[in-house]
């Protein structure tokens, strides 16, 4: 099904709900990620941005809607959508290779189709030298990047990254934005990137979905027409700046909507 | 602390202990006779170990070694049995709700009767042989391996199990590659536990309910008044435990690798 959007979320809502407790997480989300397209869905802390994504990995039901990849409906995870946790969720017992290939060996691959490829990733993502480490003699940086390494390995036709940069250094983060434009520049995968950093957004993607506060919901998509391949001087082009100022503009606006929302809610009480 | 500095450390407590008990007993500040000194207990000891079968009056003369095999083989098939059935069965127990209703209870309403209450149980249905004694260490072993082995497969990371899923694994691979080896550290906790445990159930089981081992000299040696022997007895049982504890330890640092050890230094 090639005319099929690669992710398509209908209508989708997600309720958490312990005993009493109920939090509605994602609200009426409508999306389409196209084939080969990288989407940014950019948002505030809590506002259900991990939620969804686990509901296009298949980690988690939607609670009404319906999640769609290639068109038929997501029942489970698959290692044709690839994840890359938030925090790096890497085997401690595991050395940094072993990690690696963990995919296509658990997929039965024989060792000699993956370990070439395996070593030029590990080198792209720069660990040459710490393939035989363990994830506790590395740094948080190292970490997050044996995390991408592993699911480059899968060459997966869905990237589903999950503010992978969230913890690391300006620096490091950088150098991992241009690191990821390289190989997207390179295979084009699919890929929905989850942030809360405006410039990463309008960097790495071709589409930025910025969403309101909780409950999660759409409120605006902006396309980002910046030429590739880009790279990190990009930021300083007009055009970024144009665009950033927009995203602030709607960001802003949103949490005085969520503020003023919750002081009339407190209010009422 | 540097690593010179600590040896002598070391023996400064079972020094005094000892300098302790020597003066109390060549001083007679217990009652005579009762406690033997630390040059009889070693002495005996040493016939114990290596006196000739013939030469000397004492039945005990160079029987010690016969007698740590016997434990020692009970400990270790004892405490064999119940890691090949208590760790099987807590990944189950952890991993499968199922299991877990019908198996956890059970095991929850056994685990408080102490194995010194099961003796008779043991005699009357395995009689006075090793069976009794194999049952006993077993069962006493049993309850701390397969309540951490439980606890370590709950414990198990959701992301990694949400990994490892995703990169293809199908269940039995998830329980052996990653929720095994995540449980590893807990498993080596109820290890150890149990290696205690089965260190005390055969010094129970020997003194009871077999007629040969560590435990039945014990009990032999006080019938007939021979303290020294009991209380080298009551050494060679924690030597015994102690190196059977190192040995395990030394397992779990090596298959445990991966954790940075600082931390435990
Ligand atoms: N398993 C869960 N059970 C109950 N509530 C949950 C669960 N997971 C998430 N939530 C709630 O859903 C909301 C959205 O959480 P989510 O993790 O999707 O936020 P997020 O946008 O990813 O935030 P952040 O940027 O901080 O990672 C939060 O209010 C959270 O409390
Ligand atoms: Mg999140």
């Amino acid at each position: 099904m090639s005319g099929a959007p690669a992710i398509a979320l209908e209508r989708v809502r997600k309720e958490f709900a312990k005993g009493e407790r109920r939090v509605l997480a994602v609200d009426d989300v409508d999306l389409a990620v196209e084939q080969r397209e990288f989407t940014a869905i950019l948002g505030p802390s809590g506002c259900g941005k991990s939620t969804l994504l686990n509901m296009v990995a298949g980690f988690e039901g939607p609670t009404a809607g319906r999640v769609l990849a290639g068109g038929a409906p997501v029942d489970g995870p698959s290692p044709a959508r690839a994840v890359v946790f938030q925090e790096p969720a890497l085997f401690p017992w595991l050395s940094v290779f072993d990690n690696v290939v963990f995919g296509p060996k658990t997929q039965g691959k024989p060792a000699a189709e993956y370990r070439a490829g395996a070593a030029q990733i590990i080198e792209q993502v720069g660990l040459s030298g710490f393939e035989s480490h363990y994830p506790a003699e590395l740094s948080g940086g190292m970490r997050q990047r044996v995390g991408i390494a592993r699911v480059l390995v899968m060459q997966p036709q869905i990237m589903l990254m999950d503010e992978p940069f969230g913890a690391l250094d300006a620096q490091t983060r950088s150098l991992m934005q241009e690191l990821l434009l390289e190989v997207w520049e390179r295979h084009h995968q699919t890929v929905l990137f989850i942030t809360h950093d405006i410039e990463e957004a309008l960097l790495l993607a071709d589409r930025v979905c910025v969403m309101t506060a909780r409950p999660g919901r759409i409120k605006k998509t902006i396309r980002v027409a910046i030429p590739r391949p880009r790279s990190i001087e990009v930021t300083t082009s007009p055009e970024f700046n144009r665009l950033r100022a927009e995203v602030f503009a709607l960001i802003r606006e949103e949490s005085l909507r969520a503020a003023a929302e919750s002081a009339r809610a407190g209010g009422a009480r | 602390m540097p690593r010179v500095l600590r040896a002598p450390w070391l023996l400064v407590l079972p020094a005094a202990l000892v300098a302790l008990w020597h003066f109390a007993v060549a001083e007679r500040w217990i009652v005579e006779g009762i406690i033997p000194s630390p040059a009889q207990v070693l002495d005996s000891w040493y016939t114990w170990i290596f006196g000739s079968a013939q030469a000397t009056l004492s039945p005990y003369s160079g029987t010690w070694f016969d007698n740590v095999a016997y434990s020692t083989r009970r400990v270790l098939q004892g405490f064999g049995l119940a890691a090949a059935v208590a760790i099987p069965l807590g990944l189950m127990i952890g991993w499968n709700r199922l299991v877990a209703q019908v198996v956890d209870p059970t095991i929850q309403l056994f685990r408080p009767v102490p194995i010194t209450a099961w003796l008779p149980f043991a005699i009357a249905v395995f009689g006075i042989y090793d069976a009794s004694a194999l049952f006993l260490i077993g069962l006493g072993a049993f309850y701390p391996v397969v309540v951490n082995t439980t606890h370590g497969v709950r414990d198990t990371n959701l992301l990694l199990l949400r990994a490892a899923r995703l990169m293809g694994a199908r269940p039995a691979t998830v329980l052996a590659k990653v929720v095994f080896p995540s449980a590893l550290p807990s498993i080596f906790t109820g290890l150890r536990l149990g290696i205690g445990v089965a260190w005390t159930a055969v010094i129970v089981a020997e003194m009871i309910a077999v007629k040969s081992g560590l435990g039945y000299v014990l009990w032999d040696a006080y019938y007939v008044g021979r303290m020294d022997i009991c209380v080298a007895t009551m050494f060679s049982v924690g030597l015994l435990g102690y190196l059977s504890d190192r040995v395990i330890v030394a397992a779990a640092r090596f298959l445990l690798r991966w954790r940075t050890l600082e931390a435990h230094e």
